[in-house]
């Protein structure tokens, strides 16, 4: 995956990790992509939420270490 | 303008008392539809806090002059950021201090009645996920029935009411919530009885509950008297006190009987449920005031915040104690049964003491209502 930019939101409580990756999506281009690291489980639903509200698209999401990735594309 | 915090022990008691408040929830969309606060004069919309960081102008029009104003999340995080941006605006509203997390947990301790001999029975609401737990007082002495893991609350209630708690039952072994139980049994020295067909193989010690096995609370007054009552669980115990509150458990309750598929086993408990509710419960005194382990709706809430009907009123208004034909109850009973609890298999497991978990991983599973019940 061709990815833009990384986020590294670990530690932060909500809803700073959707902040931050508004912000941080403001900044790239239509079709760029974004991968951001959470560790705040509520996260991964605002994320997906968000995104869909946005007209995001949300590629992909993992877990490794209760580190939660995700890779969203930018409307 | 101000920002207030309201605990989840003030929104609880406004619910039950029915004061019109106005909710604010900006959870995700799906968090709001799967579970959410509420009660006879609580309105609520769902705004997520995500869909409000460019501006609360929108909201402001939608928030009422003339009731309190709540804005609730999951933890409370979101509720503050949102709440300040509306009081920057000119608003004064409250947050939910601790968010669902802290209403999930909150226990409402509401007098039932006495009992003979100067005894007591108090049952534990926890409002904001339908548990009820018991605490039967006598002499000194406490028995205490169905707890959750907020083990606290009932070790401080004991203290405050200078009894020690001598005994603790679990009425089945529960897939919804995680049971306080062994906890408090251990912490307090008292023995933690459990139905030994719900408990097979389990890893720690426990007295079983049997049927005419009578547990006695305070000076010999108190009788506790288990009824084998199987069909939410194969183990399903229900409880006489004092020959007039039968603890039901998750067999029947107010507006709704027990679901028999928690633990995969609906068509071989269907035929055990039917007994126990058609011909069992149907020899008990209509007098026993039934005292579930559960309550779905707030309609099931009596005016006082207690949760609790005569058995004889339940056998006329019940619908699940109404249906004449078997195959029509073993239909409505396996069939379009409502989405399982969250976690519950794990739950059973972290019950059944096969694995354990840290206490912020215990509040996730238990997001959610209960959905024990068939209605």
């Amino acid at each position: 995956m061709n990815v833009t930019k990384v986020l590294d939101a670990k530690g932060l409580a909500c809803p700073m990790p959707i902040i931050r990756t508004k912000k941080a999506m403001a900044d790239l281009q239509s079709g760029d992509i974004l991968e951001i690291h959470a560790t705040d489980k509520g996260a991964k639903s605002d994320l997906v939420a968000w995104s869909a509200s946005g007209g995001h698209e949300l590629l992909d999401s993992a877990e490794e270490n209760d580190v939660f990735k995700f890779w969203i594309k930018k409307a | 303008m101000s920002v207030t915090p309201m605990t989840a022990k003030q929104l609880a008691q406004k619910v039950i008392r029915k004061e019109p408040v106005f909710l604010l929830d900006v959870r995700n969309h799906d968090s709001f539809a799967d579970w959410k606060v509420e009660g006879d004069n609580v309105q609520s919309i769902n705004i997520p806090y995500f869909d409000l960081l460019d501006g609360v102008e929108d909201v402001m029009k939608e928030l009422p002059d003339d009731r309190e104003v709540v804005v609730v999340c999951a933890k409370e995080g979101s509720s503050i950021m949102v709440a300040d941006l509306l009081a920057e605006e000119g608003k004064d509203v409250f947050y939910l201090q601790g968010g669902m997390k802290a209403w999930s947990e909150h226990l409402e301790p509401v007098k039932i009645g006495d009992t003979t001999q100067g005894g007591e029975i108090y049952q534990f609401v926890r409002i904001g996920k339908g548990c009820l737990s018991y605490m039967v007082l006598s002499n000194g002495e406490a028995s205490l029935i169905d707890a959750t893991r907020m083990t606290d609350v009932y070790i401080e209630f004991a203290q405050s009411k200078g009894v020690q708690i001598k005994h603790v039952l679990d009425t089945h072994l529960h897939a919804d919530h995680i049971s306080g139980g062994r906890k408090i049994a251990q912490q307090t020295g008292a023995s933690y009885w459990l139905p030994p067909k719900d408990a097979e193989d389990v890893p720690y010690s426990y007295e079983a509950l049997e049927e005419g096995k009578e547990i006695t609370t305070g000076s010999t007054t108190i009788r506790i008297q288990p009824i084998y009552s199987p069909g939410h669980t194969i183990g399903s115990t229900s409880f006489i006190v004092d020959d007039a509150y039968l603890l039901s458990g998750d067999i029947l309750f107010i507006d709704s009987i027990g679901r028999p598929d928690l633990a995969g086993l609906a068509e071989d408990w269907v035929g055990d449920l039917r007994e126990t509710l058609y011909s069992r419960y149907k020899n008990l005194s209509e007098d026993l005031m039934v005292l579930p382990a559960h309550f779905m709706i707030m309609e099931e809430v009596n005016e006082d915040g207690s949760v609790g009907r005569t058995l004889g009123h339940l056998l006329k208004e019940n619908h699940g104690l109404n249906i004449e034909s078997e195959a029509e109850f073993r239909k409505k009973v396996t069939g379009n049964l409502p989405p399982q609890p969250n976690a519950y298999q794990e739950i059973r497991e972290l019950n059944l003491g096969k694995i354990t978990k840290n206490e912020e991983e215990q509040r996730e599973m238990e997001i959610g209502p209960n959905r024990c019940a068939i209605r």
